[in-house]
């Protein structure tokens, strides 16, 4: 894939490039700043972009704007965060599928991140384990009808995983985990559609409900 | 010791007597004298000049001598008051000291210190100042005259008290003051608020990306390395360290300031705050607009130290925050279902809350009546 970058520090980026590198991918461009974030992906037509929150010039949110901005060409954008917030987990994945959001600590499990990166390329929502254990821990109404199973499971869709995926991280059948998705989309009351959508919803439903 | 003559002035009769008080009065009323010298000039300009140009010359003098009148009047305030006058230097009020020091308090000192120690003087002198009188007499005036030294000193002592206290009153007003205090206080605030950006800046930049970078360098080196390779589990342990400071620095930086606060305003920050609280917590805010960054530290503040209040000490099991944002102020009220029995006096966290609030002209009013529920309702002007 070709990957453009943008992260403001040196080594974290230089960090970055080596690490997509070895596992495949080709960088088109590393940038250090917002602005040269959208030039860079003008210019060079990636197949995905990896940003982070806080750049250049201000500190503040450019990188999470710029990739809103990206979003709305459809490009798929992984976000990478000092620490969650809610409130930009919420703003992202509004933005429907093919993006990501995760802690930046997550580039340290170099193949769970390789691994979360192809799963935005190919149009996947990955949200941090963080965002989803602490929306767990406090929605009481409609998650608090959700059995301890059923949270695993949705932990997981959040995560991007297809039920296949699922099956083998809890180690139970594929059958068994498309029951559990039945049991939350019904307590979430998300009508049964022909769209796989309806993951996103789930997601959607703890972050902005 | 007191600090003050009108305060001396209330101390046991003898201890006063003896003290350096009714000295230090009579030497401040006496430094009054030197002002006699502008009334003097005055009336000998209008001999020269036209009646109008004395008038002039005296509204000249007034204007140009007020500043000097100030200094010297606040210089000599430390002989009867040694608590300092603080500074608000405005013209007008130094101006209309001058009027008054010129045109009464200076011979009102005089005619004090005349009466106070002047009769007392003569009283005492009488055999030798009026040698007329009977022998008898002259000596009971002179007893007369020793027992009214007391009462000399208590008279000095009180105009001077009362005097310093009007000098007071017109240099440094109370509200002037407490104003000051109050500005003084914000200006700190705002210097440890910058200071804590600062630091989780210096945070964020430095210890927190370098630590990433090495579990990143950590995390490939442990590609190159087969599982079964005892390399592997060393590997694995440090990597699992360098994860976990870095999971407690994040902790860390965010106790130290909160960046949504900043990006995104009260709202969000508050929902982040709900998110992470081990208790449920509902937000009810219609709050769409930015606040000046004051009032939004302060009321995330108040937000963050009730919810901790309720989740350590009140085994709530649900807490409302509510904003509301009327013309001129923010109220921001969190309510918990707990057993209540808050008290202010008991821990340091109410109070400072208090305290917090007050820098920004704000009230902190908590009600926690034993068996609950606790509200905490902070009121911040923001017009």
């Amino acid at each position: 894939m070709r990957v453009v970058i943008a992260e403001d520090a040196v080594l974290l980026r230089e960090g970055l490039v080596s690490l997509l590198e070895r596992f495949g991918h080709q960088v088109a461009a590393a940038v250090g700043d917002a602005d040269a974030l959208l030039a860079a992906v003008r210019e060079h037509a990636p197949d995905i972009v990896v940003t982070d929150v806080r750049m250049p010039p201000g500190f503040a949110d450019e990188g999470l704007r710029a990739a809103l901005e990206l979003r709305r060409d459809g490009l798929p954008v992984l976000v990478l965060s000092q620490y969650v917030e809610q409130t930009y987990a919420a703003e992202l994945l509004e933005t429907g599928t093919g993006v990501g959001y995760l802690l930046k600590d997550r580039v340290g499990d170099v193949k769970e991140f390789a691994d979360a990166l192809d799963r935005v390329a190919a149009g996947a929502t990955v949200v941090d384990p963080e965002v989803v254990r602490q929306l767990l821990s406090r929605r009481r109404d409609p998650i608090s009808r959700l059995t301890p199973r059923e949270r695993e499971v949705l932990s997981l869709i959040a995560e991007g995983r297809a039920n296949a995926a699922i099956a083998r991280e809890l180690v139970v059948t594929e059958a068994a985990v498309a029951k559990h998705i039945a049991g939350i989309f019904a307590k979430l009351d998300l009508p049964p559609t022909q769209d796989g959508h309806r993951r996103v919803l789930a997601v959607l439903a703890y972050l902005t409900g | 010791m007191s600090t003050s003559a009108l305060e001396a002035l209330g101390s046991r009769p003898l201890p006063f007597l003896r003290s350096s008080w009714p000295w230090r009065a009579l030497a401040y009323l006496l430094a009054g004298a030197v002002f006699c010298v502008v009334p003097l000039v005055v009336a000998a300009l209008s001999e020269v000049l036209p009646g109008w140009g004395a008038v002039g010359a005296g509204i000249v003098a007034l204007v140009a001598f007020g500043p000097f009148v100030a200094r010297f009047e606040r210089w000599r305030m430390r002989l009867v008051d040694l608590s300092p006058v603080p500074g608000t230097r405005e013209r007008r009020r130094e101006i209309g000291l001058a009027v008054l020091t010129l045109v009464a308090f200076w011979w009102i000192d005089l005619a004090i210190v005349g009466v106070a120690v002047g009769g007392p003087l003569l009283l005492v002198l009488s055999p030798v100042v009026q040698p007329e009188a009977a022998g008898a007499i002259a000596v009971a005036a002179s007893f007369v005259g020793i027992a009214l030294v007391p009462v000399g000193a208590y008279v000095l002592t009180a105009w001077a008290g009362a005097r310093a206290a009007m000098v007071r009153a017109v240099l440094a007003p109370e509200r002037a003051e407490l104003e000051e205090v109050r500005r003084s206080r914000a200006r700190l605030v705002d210097a440890f608020e910058v200071e804590r950006r600062r630091i989780e800046r210096d945070l964020h930049d430095g210890a927190q990306q370098r630590l990433v970078a090495l579990t990143m360098t950590l995390g490939l080196a442990r590609l190159d390395v087969p599982d079964e390779a005892p390399l592997a589990r060393t590997l694995d342990r440090a990597h699992g360290e360098a994860k976990q400071v870095l999971a407690e620095l994040r902790e860390l930086i965010r106790g130290v300031h909160s960046q949504v606060l900043t990006d995104r305003g009260l709202a969000a920050a508050l929902g982040e705050l709900a998110a992470r609280s081990a208790v449920p917590v509902t937000i009810e805010t219609d709050l769409d607009v930015r606040l000046p960054p004051p009032v939004e530290i302060a009321a995330f503040y108040v937000a963050g130290e009730a919810l901790t209040n309720a989740t350590k000490h009140s085994s709530a099991t649900n807490i409302t925050i509510k904003v509301e944002k009327s013309r001129e102020s923010l109220l921001i009220t969190v309510t918990d279902d707990g057993h209540g029995g808050a008290d202010p006096a008991a821990g340091t966290g109410l109070t400072g809350l208090a305290d917090r609030l007050d820098v920004v002209g704000g009230r902190l009013t908590l009600s926690s009546p034993p068996g609950g529920p606790t509200t905490i309702r902070a009121e911040i002007p923001c017009a």
